[in-house]
């Protein structure tokens, strides 16, 4: 293989890391606090407001129901207002961003669902204020579940970002169709997807290992 | 430990109910028309059985459930219509203690003993020694840095009850908090609760569906039964002579003292027309408790007693006996005024023919 080639291939996995890590980040800052509040918000939970989380929830379910190339397309002039562009690999971070938002807002709402109400009671029995049970209980509580929870979200935006290239984005999935499948060089296909997997299983595996090391419920030797 | 006395607050409830909405729009009266009044630094046991009513009534003290009707009284504040800051003050004076401890499984022992200082604002520089003192107080010292999930449920219930302290309540809750101990373990852990009662003089009020537990640690009893408190007083005197049908059951359950199967199935409740044996329950309390009274009664007035079931037992430092016992007809009336003369409670049960 080229060192060319090899070049290509060093590159795209950089553009990739790229779109991946800024759409996580991205997701992460506008999913967490979404995913929080539909999680408290319901009538009678400690931030009630129905309405809101009724309206909010459909504006997620209605987001993650476009499959994710038709979003890419439909968004255009949305990501051309914020990006600049409409074309390239930064603008792609758009979309990923947007299709992540409500991914993680569900996977971190289920996640603090999760956590115990005898909690939420005890801490409400001390006097504590809704945003000190959601800083001091809630989130900490929850923190192996959205931990594994932006695992989950990393490893499908790196399954996306193979997407973006139909507006322009580069990266691998990008390389692996212009290469490998227009250019018939079954290598560099072979070689894209390697990376990928291997990409996917990093992640899964830093992700998981961090989400042991943050949850205390269960004793380290195994069993309850 | 480093608290000064603190003085246990009053508890009142006055003519309280509460009545919840069911998702179809009917309603279902938890609690109706409680009037109850909790002395500072007491120990009163709330018996009843499973939806009687119970942990709502306990949760009104510290305005987790706002009464419907009535008022709540902690320490002459109406808990029922505090909010926001107001609320929160009085929460910080009533400590609340769990079931199922309700530990944060993220926190270490001395993390969720801090919990509630770090809710009430302490300073951190005071919050250590503070949490120190409450860790070996609840003796869980070697443990200060361990999780949750590696201790017991004995030592769990320490964190709890260590916690519910922390930020030096009047009043302390406790909603079945030794219902998922071991029988050794649940008397571990009311011995330190009345220590805690004794040294520092704050009121505790305590849910349970155990006689037992009520004996043990309860100088006053208030027993609930759908909504509705059907007996209250001092321990000793509902234990010696119960009123009401529920608390009857419950104390068969404690004293152990029931009748023998084969006397049970055969007990009528009209007298026979002609011999037969009459089962009374005889409770010997106060001075007489341990007089030897039914060898008195074969002696003097040479009427044989037949036991079929009995014990002795303690409530505080006084002594009361449960026998249950059969006397042949003819003389069972003289035996039971004998009795009664010399200070017991007798209860006719029923015949046997
Ligand atoms: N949030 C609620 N909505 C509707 N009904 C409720 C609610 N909370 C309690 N109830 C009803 O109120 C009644 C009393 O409940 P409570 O929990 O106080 O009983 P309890 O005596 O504590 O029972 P247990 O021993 O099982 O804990 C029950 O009939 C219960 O179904
Ligand atoms: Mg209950």
């Amino acid at each position: 293989m080229s060192a060319n080639l090899i070049n290509l291939l060093i590159e795209a996995t950089g553009q990739t890391l790229y779109m991946v890590a800024i759409s996580a980040i991205l997701g992460t800052v506008l999913g967490l606090p979404l995913g929080l509040f539909l999680a408290t918000s319901q009538r009678g939970e400690l931030l009630s407001a129905p309405w809101v989380n009724k309206i909010l929830g459909l504006v997620v379910n209605a987001t993650r129901s476009v499959p994710f190339i038709i979003l890419v397309v439909a968004i255009i002039p949305f990501t051309r207002m914020v990006a600049g562009t409409s074309i390239g690999t930064t603008a792609a971070i758009v979309p990923l961003t947007i299709a992540t938002v409500p991914f993680i807002a569900r996977l971190v709402e289920n996640a603090i669902r999760e956590v115990d109400s005898g909690l939420i009671e005890a801490a409400r029995a001390m006097g504590a204020t809704p945003v000190q049970i959601i800083r001091k209980v809630l989130l900490p509580e929850a923190l192996p579940g959205i931990t594994l929870g932006l695992t989950l979200a990393i490893v499908s935006l790196i399954g996306y970002s193979a997407m973006v290239g139909a507006v322009g984005g580069e990266g691998l999935g990008d390389l692996g169709i212009r290469y490998g499948y227009q250019r018939f060089m079954p290598d560099v296909m072979a070689i894209v997807v390697i990376i990928l997997i291997v990409l996917v299983q990093l992640v899964q595996s830093i992700g998981e290992r961090v989400a042991t090391a943050v949850d205390k419920r269960a004793t380290k030797s195994g069993g309850q | 430990m480093t608290d000064n006395m603190i003085q246990g607050a009053s508890i009142a409830f006055d003519k309280v109910g509460k009545a919840y909405t069911k998702a179809g729009g009917a309603t279902v009266n938890a609690l109706e028309g409680i009037s109850l009044d909790v002395a500072p630094g007491s120990i009163t046991g709330i018996i009843g059985r499973s939806g009687a009513g119970k942990s709502t009534l306990l949760r009104m003290v510290n305005g987790l459930e706002r009464p419907t009707s009535g008022k709540v009284l902690v320490g002459g504040e109406d808990v029922g219509t505090a909010k926001g800051g107001k609320l929160r003050a009085i929460r910080r004076d009533v400590g609340m203690i769990f079931q199922h401890f309700n530990l944060l499984s993220s926190r270490t022992v001395a993390g969720n003993i801090a919990l509630p200082l770090e809710v009430a604002g302490v300073p951190s520089a005071q919050i250590k020694p503070r949490v120190a003192d409450l860790i070996e107080r609840v003796g869980l010292s070697a443990q200060a840095g361990r999780y949750p999930a590696e201790l017991s449920g004995g030592q769990k219930q320490r964190i709890g009850i260590a916690r519910a302290l922390a930020t030096g309540p009047k009043v302390l809750l406790s909603d079945e908090a030794t219902s998922a101990l071991d029988p050794e373990t649940t008397q571990t852990v009311l011995s330190l609760l009345k220590d805690i009662n004794r040294d520092l003089g704050l009121t505790v009020l305590l849910i349970t569906h155990e006689m037992a537990v009520v004996r043990d640690i309860a100088s006053h009893v208030a027993v609930i039964e759908a909504g509705r408190i059907v007996e209250h007083g001092a321990t000793y005197d509902i234990f010696t002579a119960p009123q009401h049908e529920t608390t009857r059951s419950f104390l068969s359950g404690v004293t152990g003292v029931t009748l023998p199967a084969f006397v049970r199935d055969r007990l009528t409740q009209t007298a026979p027309a002609s011999g037969g044996e009459e089962v009374i329950r005889v409770t010997f309390a106060g001075a007489h408790a341990t007089d030897p009274m039914l060898a008195r009664l074969t002696k003097e007035m040479g009427i044989p007693v037949n036991i079929l079931a009995g014990a002795v037992e303690e409530i505080g430092t006084r002594p009361f006996g449960n026998l249950l016992v059969s006397m042949p007809m003819p003389q069972a009336a003289q035996a039971r005024a004998f009795l009664e003369q010399h200070g017991l409670l007798t209860e006719v049960l029923g015949y046997v023919g």
